[in-house]
């Protein structure tokens, strides 16, 4: 690990400033990816400026009467906040399947989303990885890719986005809130990652030095029954293999609307829109899918 | 590699304070076990490297040093974290406790007591993550936090099958598990966690 | 004196307990040392080749760097120094430019505090020449030769061809295994310094009489002039059992340095440098009569080794006692890769070798329509069925009946995919399995000290499996006195020969030597000091087949839409011999299914298809249970009692893992109709199409 400035943050302005500064800092939250990466070689930033000081922790009603999630909130409190519970299950029961207790307790919504791909080979500086040094090659096209996408992905990156929590934010149209130096502004968590193509460097279309502040959730989900089910190689403290946030909105047993996101099969959490489209407007029943009994 | 000493932590730092520097090093106040200790840290070193090689409390462990296997963990302002991914300057003003810190003087709590009389290790190299995990997770089942294997709209009642999901973040080679989770049930049904 | 409570057979929780649970009991990496340095390992990132530079002066004035040992600058070390196999090229760090495998330490760098190592290693620029590699396991490799025979040798009894023609039934399947690692929890850690004339070392190891011996061969060094000590160690599973990187490189630190220095591998390191069971694929063939009578076994293994290393996954040992057969055949054949030295892992050859026998049974019981336990009934060999030795005894039958007993087999529907549970398939399995058991040569000494007490002295190890208590107990009730009263000092090889924590012969090698010494120390008075050594005792004690026992019994659930496999019972009934510690030995077995299940589920090291490196040497990539992943688990034991050995006890601390992978891979295929011969039983395995149908 390279040697680094630490510094501690109770304003944003200050927070932006700093990173604007100088090309080496890095936002600091719960360090659970940035420290891990740090360690490996991944990476190596010159200052670290850290945010959990920041006055952006909580779970408050916003103005429309959706939730917003501060950025430094962790993933723990996130879970276990009776409003996140009540009226977005799904996305409790994502962060919950995330990770463990001890890393939720330190990661946090800002972190979370920003996190970095758990491709093997991104993680080894050994290796040739287009994400890591642009031009490199992809070792896992020819190489293990198991656990790889199989949506959106390209001869350039086949890496999936291993968020949890971003899956059950995409199911229930969340957006992103920033601030840079130049103001703020809010992405659509379905823009939030663009697709691959050649740019796998390029995970987000955050600005440079943007900082995330919130995540906001709309007014109410389709229903309060949303649930997400992630399949794992061990049954806790993995990644995904796949999972799906679902929420099903029914009248007299019409589907009436249907938000389904799929997480670890794509550089991001990925929309089921024809899944969406096929179950829109026809019958609440087992029966329907395709497969099913 | 200019090296920023300050006077004294005291001073420098006051109550809660962090050296603000441009410095690849910084001077922090540990709160350790009820302890205060005065460090000069490369910001490097994280917690579990601080606890072990500076405080010189080699109870929490290193099984991985990546946030894989909870052999580190310890709590943070009662919160179990684990110490390989925080950063000692980061875990400045916050009260840290390690498995040295939870029984009073030469008395093991009632966790502690449990993991022995059931038998809840073997190499005991996992021991100390799995009882301050127990006890953090003991804490977080108190304030009703679910867990992954919580039903949605229900509160969580702390059975084997919630014991386990919640201690999932550590890993036992031994297999030590079972005995593992019953000395955290027992010790939940004495309802006395933390002595 | 006498008149004590036995202390044998008694339920006690460990003597460290009250250290473990409070971090009080010390690792080699706790140990406190003054004016310490420490040492970070380089490795090769290259799977072969050749060193083209190391370009040490890049990092020499990076702070707090003391300098860097590598091949050019390294002590020479003596190529004959090795292992239990022989000459183990695996010791061989730091000697020449050639990289034989991925992972090959290349350099030692060594600094003030740990972050200066750490950060000067990563910076260190090495470069390669790289030459093709072959990392390709099968076991039709070109390569394959026959195993060395020191021990599981191939047999040939009656005529496997003749009698398998002549079978009701014959079941013939290829059964893949894939790379493990041991995976202990402590990564290991050595700490060298030298004490005027005398090199000190504390290690993690599995036994520091007998890496003492290999230390001092591999630096040309007398043996009175090396001592090596451990702590506790935190678990082994056979990695600690060889003399390891961390040690061979803190003793080439302290030489060159001439102060302590540490070496504690990164995980990463531990699975790249430390002993793992080798990848295996198996064939077995299996001929029987209508009535369930075998009439064949045949049963060949494959396993992966380096050119550096002789090794021997003895695969196919249990197969030559645990059923009556009139014909068996046996093979087991090498495959030299470009891959660390493979060692052995808990249960070794046994954990896989039974998974191949046990599952290819449970097709036999299948295709003649009749209960899998009927079937090993059936077949109870009276002798030996490949030496024709005795069993000295024998209690397989009981584990079998009395585990299916408390499991409820009885009520079993033999036929597959017969439950459901909503989305989910049910299904039950069992296996049967042994385990050889014995004793080496160790010595022991008791002083009867002037206050009535005793102190023992043994070079044993605990590696977590509770020697220190049950020697305690052992010497307590060998001389008569209350566990009180003896004080045991253990792993320093200043405490001369022992066996290892290992082939789980630990125990019984040491009980041996502590209830020799007790007997003479008793019959001279209880005075002043006695050692003896076991070494002719060992040899006197008649050839027997001497064997733990147990059966295994797994209930699964499976989601046939996801593949999602989880074990929701696992029973086991063991024949161990004289139970030492009740409380101890149901966790040592207990702990060795969950590894079985660890095993059959979880466990794979896989290697990257173009660089031959490994992918995910880590344990975020390679999966060990994890809490969730397992039940409350039954584990009990028959009465039994291994009559060669004092105090009639065996080993118990590998036959747990042994058995669990076909119990559950048994269970999945009568849950979902399918058979699972390749570990581990990964989701994308089981999942089916149409799963509801
Ligand atoms: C062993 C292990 C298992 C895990 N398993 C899972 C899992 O199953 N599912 C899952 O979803 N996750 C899992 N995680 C990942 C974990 O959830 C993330 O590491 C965590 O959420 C990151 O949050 P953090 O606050 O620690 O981020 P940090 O590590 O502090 O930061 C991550 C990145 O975000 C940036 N950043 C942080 N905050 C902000 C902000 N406010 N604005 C702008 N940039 C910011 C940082 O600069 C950095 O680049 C696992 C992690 C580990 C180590
Ligand atoms: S999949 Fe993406 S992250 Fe992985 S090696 Fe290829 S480019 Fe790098
Ligand atoms: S050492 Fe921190 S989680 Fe493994
Ligand atoms: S007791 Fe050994 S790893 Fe848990």
């Amino acid at each position: 690990m390279r040697e680094f400035a630490y510094q501690r943050v109770t304003q944003v302005r200050e927070a932006l400033t700093l990173v604007a500064e100088n090309d080496g800092s890095r936002y600091l939250a719960g360090g659970t990816n940035l420290v891990d990466l740090m360690k490996c070689g991944v990476e190596a930033p010159t200052r670290l400026v850290d945010v959990r000081s920041l006055p952006l922790g909580g779970v408050r009603e916003g103005a429309d009467g959706g939730l917003v999630i501060g950025a430094t909130t962790t993933n723990s409190d996130v879970a276990a906040h009776p409003e996140v519970r009540r009226r977005f299950p799904a996305l409790s029961q994502a962060v919950l399947a995330g990770a463990s207790g001890q890393l939720r307790n330190m990661a946090t919504v800002g972190g979370n989303l920003l996190q970095r791909t758990r491709c093997a080979y991104f993680a080894d500086p050994s290796q040739a990885c287009n994400k890591r040094v642009p031009g490199t090659g992809c070792s896992a096209v020819d190489g293990a890719h198991h656990n790889h996408a199989v949506f959106g992905w390209s001869r350039h990156c086949v890496a999936t986005h291993p968020s949890d929590m971003a899956v059950a934010l995409a199911a229930f149209d969340a957006v992103v809130h920033y601030e840079t130096l130049d103001g703020g502004g809010e992405i659509p968590l379905s823009e939030f990652y663009p697709p691959v193509g050649d740019t796998p460097q390029q995970e987000t279309v955050l600005p440079s030095g943007a900082l995330i502040t919130a995540v906001s959730l709309p007014k109410a989900a389709l229903s309060p029954w949303s649930r997400y089910r992630k399949v794992r190689d061990r049954a806790s403290y993995a990644f995904a293999n796949v999972s799906i946030a679902a929420d099903l909105g029914v009248h007299d047993g019409v589907v009436r609307d249907v938000r389904i996101a799929l997480g670890g099969v794509a550089s991001q959490p990925w929309r089921a829109r024809s899944a969406e489209a096929f179950l829109r407007g026809g019958p609440a029943s087992f029966g329907t899918v395709p497969g099913g009994g | 590699m200019a090296f920023h000493r300050l006077s004294t932590c005291a001073v420098a730092l006051g109550e809660k304070g962090v050296a603000l520097n441009e410095d690849t090093h910084s001077e922090i106040l540990l709160h350790v076990n009820g302890v205060k200790h005065c460090l000069s840290v490369d910001n490097r070193t994280t917690l579990l490297d601080a606890l072990r090689e500076r405080v010189g409390h080699t109870g929490t462990k290193k099984g991985c040093d990546h946030g894989q296997c909870g052999a580190c963990t310890v709590l943070c302002d009662g919160r179990r974290v684990v110490s390989c991914l925080m950063l000692a300057v980061a875990a400045e003003g916050a009260e840290v406790t390690t498995v040295e810190g939870l029984g009073g003087d030469g008395e093991l709590l009632p966790i502690q007591q449990e993991f022995v009389r059931l038998d809840g290790f073997q190499c005991g190299y996992c021991t100390s993550g799995q009882i301050c995990s127990a006890v953090g997770m003991l804490a977080e089942y108190a304030e009703g936090w679910p867990s992954a294997v919580t039903a949605p709209g229900s509160e969580p009642v702390l059975d084997a099958v919630e014991v386990r999901e919640r201690m999932s973040g550590n890993l036992c080679r031994c297999g030590a598990y079972p005995s593992i989770v019953r000395a955290v049930l027992e010790t939940a049904a004495r309802g006395e966690v933390t002595g | 004196m006498s008149g004590a409570a036995p202390a044998v057979g008694v339920a006690r929780p460990r003597v460290e307990g009250p250290a473990k649970v409070t971090g009080r009991a010390r690792y080699a990496a706790d140990v406190p040392m003054a004016d310490l340095a420490f040492g970070i390992v380089v490795v090769s990132t290259v799977t072969r080749g050749r060193i083209r530079d190391i370009d040490v002066a890049a990092v020499q004035d990076m702070p707090g760097v003391l300098g860097v040992i590598d091949h050019r600058n390294a002590p020479r070390l003596n190529p004959d120094a090795g292992h239990f196999f022989g000459p183990d090229g695996g010791l061989q760090l730091l000697q020449d430019d050639v990289i034989p495998h991925a992972g090959r330490p290349v350099a030692l760098v060594v600094a003030e505090t740990l972050e200066q190592a750490r950060a000067a290693a990563e910076a260190l620029p090495v470069t390669y020449e790289v030459l093709p590699h072959d990392t390709d396991f099968s076991a039709d490799h070109p390569a394959g030769r026959a195993a060395m025979a020191l021990f599981d040798g191939p047999v040939d009894v009656g005529d496997v061809d003749r009698e398998l023609a002549a079978s009701a039934v014959v079941v013939r399947e290829r059964y893949f295994t894939p790379e493990e690692h041991c995976s202990a929890m402590e990564p290991h850690s050595a700490t060298a310094w030298w004490e005027g004339e005398r090199l000190q070392a504390v290690d993690s190891n599995q036994g520091p009489f007998f890496i003492a011996t290999v230390v001092a061969t591999l630096f040309s060094l007398p043996l009175e002039q090396v001592r090596i000590r451990t702590e506790h160690v935190g678990g082994g599973f056979g990695s600690k059992g060889l003399c390891g990187p961390q040690l061979v490189l803190a003793v080439m630190g302290a030489m060159h340095f001439a102060r302590p220095v540490r070496v504690t591998l990164s995980r990463n390191q531990v699975f790249l440098t430390t002993a793992m069971r080798p990848a295996i694929e198996q064939m077995v063939r299996i001929g029987a009569d209508d009535d369930g009578r075998l009439r064949a076994i045949h049963h060949e293994a494959a396993f992966e080794l380096s050119p550096l290393a002789e090794y021997i996954e003895g695969c196919t040992e249990l197969t030559k006692t645990l059923y009556a057969t009139p014909a068996l055949r046996t093979r087991l054949t090498a495959v030299p890769l470009d891959i660390l030295p493979p060692y052995s892992m808990r249960g070794p050859g046994a954990a896989p070798g039974s998974f191949a026998l046990e599952c290819a049974m449970d097709e036999v019981a299948e295709r003649l329509g009749i209960d899998p336990l009927e079937l090993r009934l059936r077949n109870e060999p009276t002798v030996g069925p490949a030496s024709g030795l005795p069993f000295s005894t024998r209690n397989l039958v009981a584990c079998l009946r009395e585990g299916a007993r408390r499991f409820g087999w009885a009520s079993r529907d033999h036929r597959p995919r017969m439950r459901r549970e909503g989305p989910l398939l049910v299904g039950t399995g069992l296996a049967a399995t042994s385990f050889s058991v014995g004793a080496f040569p160790s010595t022991a000494s008791i002083t009867a000290e002037p206050d009535g007490t005793f102190t023992v002295v043994v070079n044993a190890t605990d590696l977590g499996t509770g020697a220190r208590t049950a020697l305690t107990a052992i010497a307590a009730d060998a001389l008569a006195v209350g566990a009180e009263k003896v004080r045991l000092r253990i792993s320093d090889s200043d405490f001369g020969p022992a066996w290892s924590a290992g082939g789980s012969r630990g125990t019984t090698s040491w009980a041996w030597a502590i209830t020799e010494a007790a007997a003479k120390l008793r019959s001279s008075g209880d005075q002043g000091t006695v050692t003896v050594d076991t070494a002719q005792l060992l040899n006197d004690l008649p050839s027997r087949e001497r064997h733990s026992y147990s059966a295994v019994f797994a209930e699964v659930t499976v989601d046939p839409a996801t593949g999602e496999v989880r074990v929701r019972r696992l029973l086991g009934m063991f024949a161990v011999g004289r139970v030492v510690n009740p409380l101890m030995a149901r966790s040592q077995v207990i702990g060795g299914m969950i590894g079985g299940l660890s095993m059959a589920l979880h466990e794979e090291g896989v290697r990257d298809p173009v660089s031959g490196r490994h992918i995910n040497a880590d344990f975020a990539g390679y999966h060990i249970s994890a809490h969730a992943d397992v039940p409350d688990i039954e584990a009990d034991f028959v009465p039994d009692y291994e009559p060669g050995i004092p105090m009639g006890i065996k080993g118990a601390g590998e036959i747990g893992n042994v058995g669990t992978p076909a119990a559950i891979a048994n269970a999945v295929w009568h849950a979902t109709g399918s058979r699972q011969r390749a570990l581990p039983i990964r989701p994308d395995r089981v999942i089916e199409e149409h799963p509801l149908q």
